[in-house]
């Protein structure tokens, strides 16, 4: 060690220097996310030709080359096709939506009364935004207004007969709107009746839990489309003769069971991860089934299923749109049923209308699981260990 | 319990008036639910036997035995519309079983694929599977078939514009075409090759684990089992002298002969329920790995591991056991799914039995065959991936 001569020693600090290029900015991001070596410059190569082959046709198809205007089929065709665009255009027809869009709306809901399904649709937004913002005090007078008060008037509203407002029969609803009655009234029925079927299947006494066991499992085990069928033609059967049944009742009454059962698997699981010290808990403080039940155990297991649940509801929005197999238009049927308009048929037309239902139904479905991301954060008191 | 056990022999226990029995109340609500559940089965049956005198349908299965007289676009077995409705029932069968299996496969695929790249440390790749996902996760099913059905199959050009593709395969709007495969003499003999060396590579895999559990040396098992099954068959078609010929597709004036066609009601139903089923998958197998603790991968690299030991023998069977029950519904799921086929008319069980159910208005017993074929299929594939299952939490300890 003394061998050395230290013949420099620095005396003062080397003056503080920027890290090397490739190591901040963009090109450390670039280094680090994309290329951080052969086999991820080989994915990344292999990505930016997926974003190449896809981005630039779909955005020629919906926006560079699409069609906005027109009053009819010649604005979406070729002219070989009886129409106006050059041999070989592919692009939307949005035209297509604009106007049809009122039909894909409220269906062949009566024009002159049309404004009722606008102002249900207003009363809605108007309790379901306070309903879903935290902030907003008076949440118990909200959910009353929304669950009790909201179906009771909207069913006035929509459906008619009273109060000097003509009746519209049912078959004449469509489009988004019977989509966003099936989804309510879906969603509606099947949480308390979910959470009603979990606690049977809890349940000690063998006959009750019996038959939850056999309603969920065959719920779940059959496919919706069977269910709707069975609410269709089955229904009318299991009544007394003579009895008429609405044909949108007979799906709610389908989608509404079939939801119920996948719901009571989800609360099933929550009740499942409650500590038994909870139940014993309650138990010593000598409170009833139900004080046990709604103060102490479905707080929790609700809170911990939330996104179980919301996966349910997004499940139950998608499923809304088996109902046009049974022979009612909800958004997917009207614009399946537009198709055939031969005003607007052309090779565009289809595949225009279902983008924009899906873009629709990506639109709810899509804020619904956002929502319950925010909500479990708030509702997260920080127990998970 | 054993607290009041001893309560009760040391004093006697307080009497309880009957109406607060825990024991009876619970009979006593039981017997009600009972009570109020047979009447309102009583009551149903009731209506239903009256509704079928009024309409004059006789109940029973007898019906399966008449003539069908309607045709059927797709059946893996001979059928005309001379068959019997048990034959088309049995048609619509196997039409749901092909498509759930080969949409299985292939769902599984993607989704593994997907799933792998949203746990990618590159950003592009990560961000290109994250958007397949929320895409497909938020659409529903039906809107994927009538998307591929109307939207893309339908509006391709007719038989005689084929596009044509690589392989000699044929896209046009009756559907895809690819060529056939004609079996000559002795191909029995690459079956029995095959099986063979299924049986051969057991056998090593047997060895091979012996042995290293004898002497620590390890043996290129999937190296050498890959080669026995590509192998051996290969061998066998080589000296069997190629028993193979391709059955082309070609262009006539009018349609396209020869070689196999796949409708685009089986074609689109297929890709739909693939590429939806396979975002739900990708998530399940994304929260599978991450669901193995980071802990797990530290120590097999401290025991030693080179990074794709610690993947083969350490995270993936973790993983595995998470992924698998949940894996379980989403097969069921698509099996399920596979009944929106009526809605483009491909003749599944549920299309079929519709069909059937129109002509004959035997409501009850189509329905009744619909609920026992799907809940069969559905306890079988739970069933079949319990044992999967059990197999795998073995295989972790």
């Amino acid at each position: 060690m003394q061998e050395h001569d230290l013949s420099f020693v620095r005396a003062q600090m080397v003056a503080e220097q920027a890290p090397p290029l490739r190591e901040r900015g963009l090109v450390r991001w670039l280094r680090k996310n994309l290329f951080a070596n052969i086999t991820d410059t080989i994915f990344t190569l292999i990505g930016l030709f997926i974003i190449f082959s896809i981005v630039p046709p779909v955005l020629n198809w919906a926006f560079f080359n699409a069609q906005w205007f027109g009053t009819d089929r010649t604005f979406c065709a070729t002219v070989v096709q009886g129409g106006m665009q050059p041999e070989g255009w592919s692009g939307a027809c949005w035209a297509f939506v604009r106007a049809k869009f009122l039909q894909f709306m409220v269906g062949r809901y009566p024009v002159d009364e049309r404004w009722r399904v606008y102002l249900t649709g207003l009363i809605f937004v108007a309790l379901l935004v306070p309903m879903l913002m935290p902030r907003v005090p008076r949440k118990g007078l909200n959910a009353i207004l929304l669950f009790l008060v909201f179906p009771i008037v909207g069913f006035f509203l929509l459906s008619g007969g009273y109060f000097g407002l003509r009746e519209v029969p049912t078959p004449l609803w469509g489009g988004l709107t019977v989509t966003l009655v099936l989804a309510y009234v879906g969603i509606a029925v099947s949480l308390p009746f979910g959470i009603v079927l979990a606690l049977g299947r809890r349940s000690q006494m063998p006959v009750v839990k019996l038959i939850c066991i056999i309603f969920i499992e065959t719920m779940r085990g059959v496919p919706l489309i069977t269910i709707l069928f069975m609410a269709s033609v089955m229904l009318p059967l299991f009544l007394p003769p003579g009895t008429t049944f609405d044909k949108l009742l007979r799906a709610l009454i389908g989608v509404a069971l079939f939801a119920s059962a996948y719901m009571a698997e989800v609360i099933r699981g929550g009740l499942q991860a409650i500590p038994k010290g909870q139940y014993e808990g309650a138990d010593a403080l000598g409170l009833s089934y139900w004080q046990k039940t709604n103060l102490i155990v479905l707080p929790q297991a609700i809170k911990l299923v939330i996104p179980g649940i919301v996966n349910t509801f997004i499940g139950l929005f998608k499923d809304t749109s088996l109902v046009y197999i049974i022979g009612m238009f909800d958004l997917l049927g009207a614009v399946r049923l537009n198709f055939a308009d031969a005003n607007w048929a052309s090779a565009q037309t289809p595949i225009t209308g279902l983008v924009f239902a899906g873009f629709i139904f990506w639109l709810f479905c899509f804020g619904m699981s956002r929502y319950s991301i925010f909500m479990e954060r708030r509702l997260d008191t920080g127990h998970k260990r | 319990m054993a607290t009041q056990d001893s309560v009760a022999e040391g004093r006697e226990a307080p009497r309880v008036p009957l109406l607060y029995d825990p024991k009876l109340r619970s009979i006593a609500y039981q017997v009600i639910v009972f009570v109020g559940l047979f009447a309102f089965v009583y009551w149903i049956v009731g209506n239903t036997v009256a509704n079928l005198q009024r309409a004059n349908i006789a109940s029973g299965f007898g019906f399966l035995q008449s003539r069908a007289g309607f045709d059927i676009g797709q059946s893996m077995i001979e059928y005309t519309s001379d068959s019997t409705y048990g034959r088309a029932l049995l048609v619509g069968l196997l039409n749901t079983l092909l498509v759930a299996v080969l949409g299985i496969a292939t769902a599984t695929v993607i989704g593994f694929i997907v799933g792998v790249g949203r746990l990618s440390k590159n950003w592009l790749i990560n961000r290109i599977c994250l958007v397949y996902v929320e895409v497909f996760r938020n659409i529903p099913p039906l809107l994927v078939i009538f998307f591929w059905y109307f939207g893309v199959l339908s509006v391709l050009p007719g038989p005689r514009d084929s596009i044509e593709l690589p392989f000699n395969t044929y896209l046009n709007g009756r559907g895809f075409y690819f060529p056939k495969f004609l079996w000559g003499e002795g191909s029995g003999l690459i079956v029995i090759a095959f099986l063979l060396a299924l049986v051969f590579a057991f056998f090593v895999r047997r060895w091979a684990y012996k042995r290293q559990e004898a002497t620590g040396q390890q043996f290129p098992v999937f190296l050498t089992s890959l080669g026995l099954i590509v192998g051996l068959p290969l061998l066998a078609f080589v000296l069997t002298g190629m028993p193979l010929e391709f059955s082309y597709p070609e262009l006539s004036t009018f349609n396209l002969r020869g070689g196999m066609q796949v409708k685009p009601e089986f074609l689109s139903l297929y890709l739909a329920l693939s590429f939806y089923t396979a975002a739900f998958i990708a998530e399940i197998v994304r929260a599978g790995v991450l669901g193995v603790s980071h802990g797990q991968t530290e120590a097999s690299f401290a025991l030693g591991l080179r990074p794709r030991q610690a993947l083969r023998l350490v995270i993936v069977p973790q993983a595995l056991r998470i992924i698998i029950p949940p894996l379980t519904s989403q097969y069921l799921n698509l099996t399920k799914n596979s009944s929106l086929a009526i809605a483009i008319g491909y003749p599944d069980l549920v299309a079929t039995g519709g069909t059937a159910l129109n002509q004959t208005g035997q409501a009850i017993e189509i329905v009744a065959i619909w609920l026992v074929v799907y809940l069969g299929l559905s306890l079988m594939t739970s069933a079949f991936m319990n044992w999967f299952n059990a197999r795998m939490a073995l295989v972790e300890r």
